[in-house]
């Protein structure tokens, strides 16, 4: 089986988000870029699947952006991944969901995969569209928010579990397909010493727009049909306050700081 | 294996260093950063997340730890390849260190197995000793613990009371003994333990756990580290096979010494990780608590101590990977194929035991000032066990104590450096008389060096640096061969050397950043000016002492003369200095440059 995998990279949960003067872009010097906690779940169920299919099974990670991404290929690399594909071109860049779906559809199809793992979202902008319009422009069946999956007698086919309100539903999605991966489905594991050694050695093939057989008009800025106009950052908390004394004088302390401070009562 | 004279170990006090030369952190590579960020999040989810169980003791759970780590590779990285490792460079081996540091008790448990209890293997282990061991050691499937200390032998090692006695047919070594505070001994499987054949031949074995009349007493109550093991290991009548005398009869101090001065500099550079996790977390506390309606970070007192603490981890920063360069400068031309690899290593290495031995002094007393200073800025809640610091202040306190104490190793500073010039290694002598030489003429009123970044500070530190030649010249020419008893003298020279090696390798590490950029450089530059100006006094402190101590009369005259030419200074503005610092890390929120 031929496995792809779409990983992102985002700020660190722990990055200070900084807005640029003109509040239209995230200023990125200086932030610390890590693989999607989401994409951590779907190249470590590649590398289960593999695992249990056999030596002819292949992981693929692929992805859009600028040459920071190289990171977090490499790391998939290191926790045992086959191969990694790296789509960049100038002409990518500013593109919406939508537009860099185009791309990512593109190199998967070129390389013909028979199940595309991803996050269910990037927790950066948090569009998590991207996965169904790259099943859309392929035309294959999707599986939204997967916390099981089980590969049928034949492995033409999944059995997945997705997370729905109040329960799971369970579906059976023939091959091939996209599968979108949600926490719970498994523990990454970690890249082992070896593994980064090894990983160095790995190719990360570099394809831009005219390898892809693309235009520049139907990707990045030039090809999305959104574009975002500004950031608003939320207002910042107020400090914590701890109230003191028993139940009953916080209780009263607190209704009196609702009317009088928080003036919601 | 030829050194050049500039780059021999302790030559840092007689020659100059060019930045360009030396090893810094930001020179890490992206695959150094990935083995960093594997035991990075390592440390934070499993070992941090299961503190409470490792620090009650709970069965298996700091083993299991240290197995998990074997399953990632971090146990491998000093173990030849042949041997089922991945011999690293010494800068990974230390960046590692440093990020497992982080991990308290298990920081302990980490280094007695891959330092103290495997390289003793790597270094003098037979052919078919590490065959047998190595590749196990490397996985983590067998856990190793060192066996040195008794009750009545600590740094006095040698005066060890166990003993061994060869059984009639040759087989076998009897070993009889009690050993003390075996870290990891509680489930280790192999032990390095250290004896007397005859009651006379100190010497080196390698005990099976599972061999008849080994035994392990009950674990120590000790004031940090709690979640490491730490027994009495004790042989009764235990046969050890003779293949199992690890290195020759009667060599043993070479591998209980050596052992010990080659693991060292692994243990400075954890206190780095150490520190910093302390930092970090004390900034955010610090931010968060509001005390008449600021949060406490604003206070000038708090910055103060934020900037210290940071200037003093960059500091200790920039002398571990500075000698890690070294290190791995000097192992790079060795033939890891060759027989001779492993002894070439283990001398490679030993040529730095002066700037290793500063590392761990240094790296241990920073730690201490960062940890006392952030129980300090939680106020009553860093007094209580369900913050963070209670622990970090109780864990750090014995990394002045083990792997040679503090004094003993301020001992081998000076003494290592006495003894490469009386073997005419290092011209310190000729150096120390032409300095002296060089006092007794007018000063020279050429200021050309004047201009330019940093410039006065690194006068300064050159500066130092010939005050630790003149105070040890000078002790040497009044002790001559009875220095080696001059304890005090012995310790306040170490101070001088030590922070001779500080200021310097801060300053390298600093002009190394600045040539790529001085505006993005503001806080290092800051910080390394306030180190030097905030430590030139201490120096001079230090060297009145040891030039009252060794000199009389004129003599005293003219040697204080020559001393405050060369610790003179206008003071800086150091409190706004510390000022500046501080705002850069707490907009930052950790220790980040």
């Amino acid at each position: 089986m031929k496995i792809g995998v779409m990983v992102k990279n985002v700020p660190d949960t722990e990055s200070k988000i900084k807005l640029s003067a003109d509040r239209k872009s995230i200023e990125m010097q200086g932030v610390k870029f890590v693989m999607n906690t989401y994409d951590e779940f779907a190249v470590e169920e590649a590398l289960q699947l593999k695992e249990k299919l056999g030596a002819d099974t292949t992981v693929t990670v692929f992805s859009l952006g600028p040459e920071r991404l190289v990171e977090t290929l490499r790391t998939a690399l290191a926790m045992g991944a086959d191969a990694a594909v790296h789509l960049t071109d100038p002409a990518f860049e500013g593109g919406d969901s939508i537009a860099n779906a185009k791309v990512l559809a593109k190199a998967a199809e070129a390389e013909g995969f028979d199940l595309i793992l991803g996050g269910k979202q990037g927790i950066d902008f948090d569009s998590a569209q991207t996965l169904s319009a790259v099943a859309e422009f392929l035309g294959m069946g999707q599986a939204q928010v997967v916390t099981d999956i089980e590969v049928g007698g034949d492995n033409t086919s999944l059995k997945v579990r997705r997370r729905i309100e109040g329960g799971d539903e369970i579906v059976d999605v023939t091959l091939p397909a996209i599968i979108s991966c949600e926490k719970g489905l498994n523990e990454p594991r970690y890249a082992s010493l070896p593994g980064i050694m090894k990983a160095k050695k790995k190719e990360i093939k570099k394809l831009g727009l005219s390898e892809l057989g693309l235009s520049a008009d139907e990707v990045g800025a030039a090809g999305s049909g959104t574009q975002v106009v500004g950031y608003s950052p939320l207002k910042e908390r107020p400090p914590v306050k701890m109230l003191e004394g028993g139940p009953a004088e916080q209780a009263k302390e607190l209704v009196r700081l609702l009317r009088e401070e928080a003036k919601v009562l | 294996m030829a050194i050049d004279v500039s780059k021999k170990g302790g030559s840092f006090l007689i020659a100059e260093t060019d930045p360009e030369e030396v090893f810094i952190p930001e020179d890490f590579s992206e695959e150094q950063k990935m083995f960093a960020k594997t035991a990075e999040d390592f440390v934070f989810n499993e070992v941090i997340a299961n503190i409470k169980k490792t620090e009650a003791k709970e069965e298996g759970a700091m083993v299991g730890l240290l197995k998990k780590a074997g399953e990632l590779g971090l146990l491998m990285i000093d173990i030849p390849e042949k041997y089922g490792g991945l011999e690293l460079d010494k800068a990974t081996s230390m960046l590692v260190a440093e990020v497992i540091s982080k991990g308290g008790a298990f920081a302990t448990t980490f280094g007695g197995h891959t330092g103290i209890g495997t390289l003793p293997i790597v270094f003098f282990g037979t052919e078919e000793q590490k065959q047998k061991y190595l590749p196990r050691l490397a996985t983590g499937e067998i856990v190793s613990a060192y066996a040195l200390t008794e009750a009545g032998s600590g740094s006095d090692a040698l005066a060890a009371k166990a003993r061994a006695e060869l059984t009639e047919d040759g087989k076998h070594y009897v070993l009889n003994g009690e050993k003390t505070f075996i870290s990891n001994g509680g489930f280790a499987d192999v032990f390095i333990v250290f004896a007397k054949i005859n009651s006379e031949d100190f010497s080196c074995f390698i005990v099976d756990r599972d061999l008849k009349g080994v035994s392990i007493g009950a674990e120590e109550k000790k004031m940090g580290i709690r979640g490491s093991s730490t027994v009495q290991f004790i042989l009764e009548n235990v046969k050890v096979p003779v293949e199992n005398l690890l290195g020759e009869q009667g060599k043993g101090h070479r591998i209980a010494f050596n052992i010990l001065n080659v693991g060292r500099f692994k243990l400075g550079v954890g206190c780095v990780g150490g520190a910093k996790l302390a930092f970090d977390d004390t900034m955010k506390y610090c931010k968060d608590r509001h005390q008449f309606g600021q949060p406490i970070i604003s206070f000038g007192m708090m910055k103060n101590k934020v900037a210290n603490m940071a200037t003093n981890i960059y500091v200790v920063e920039s002398m571990s990977y500075r000698t890690a360069g070294l290190l791995d400068e000097v192992l790079s031309s060795i033939d890891k194929e060759s027989a001779e690899a492993a002894n070439l290593i283990m001398k490679g290495i030993h040529e730095y035991v002066t700037e290793c031995s500063i590392l761990k002094v240094k790296g241990s007393e920073m730690l201490d000032y960062v940890v006392d200073e952030a129980v300090q800025m939680y106020g009553g809640y860093g007094y209580i066990e369900d913050y963070p610091v209670e622990r970090y202040y109780r864990d750090s306190r014995v990394a002045r104590i083990y792997e040679g104490t503090n004094e003993i190793n301020r001992m081998l500073i000076t003494g290592m450096l006495i003894r490469k010039a009386m073997k005419g290694e290092l011209p310190l002598m000729e150096a120390a008389k032409r300095l002296q030489g060089e006092l007794m003429e007018m000063p020279s009123t050429d200021d050309s060096d004047n201009d330019g970044l940093l410039a006065e500070e690194m006068k300064i530190i050159r500066n130092v640096k010939k005050v630790g030649l003149l105070t040890t010249g000078l002790a040497f020419q009044k002790f001559t061969t009875s220095l080696d008893q001059q304890q005090g003298v012995l310790g306040g020279i170490a101070d001088i050397v030590i922070e001779g090696y500080s200021m310097e390798s801060a300053m390298l590490r600093t002009q190394k950043i600045a040539a790529k950029g001085e505006a993005e450089a503001a806080t290092v530059i800051n910080m390394t000016r306030l180190y030097v100006y905030e430590t030139i006094g201490k120096v001079d402190l230090w060297a009145r002492e040891l030039l009252a101590a060794c000199a009389e009369g004129d003599e005293l005259r003219t040697m204080l003369a020559a001393l405050r030419r060369l610790t003179r200074h206008t003071p800086i503005d150091t409190l706004g200095l510390r000022q500046e610092i501080a705002d850069t890390f707490i907009d930052k929120d950790k220790y980040e440059l």
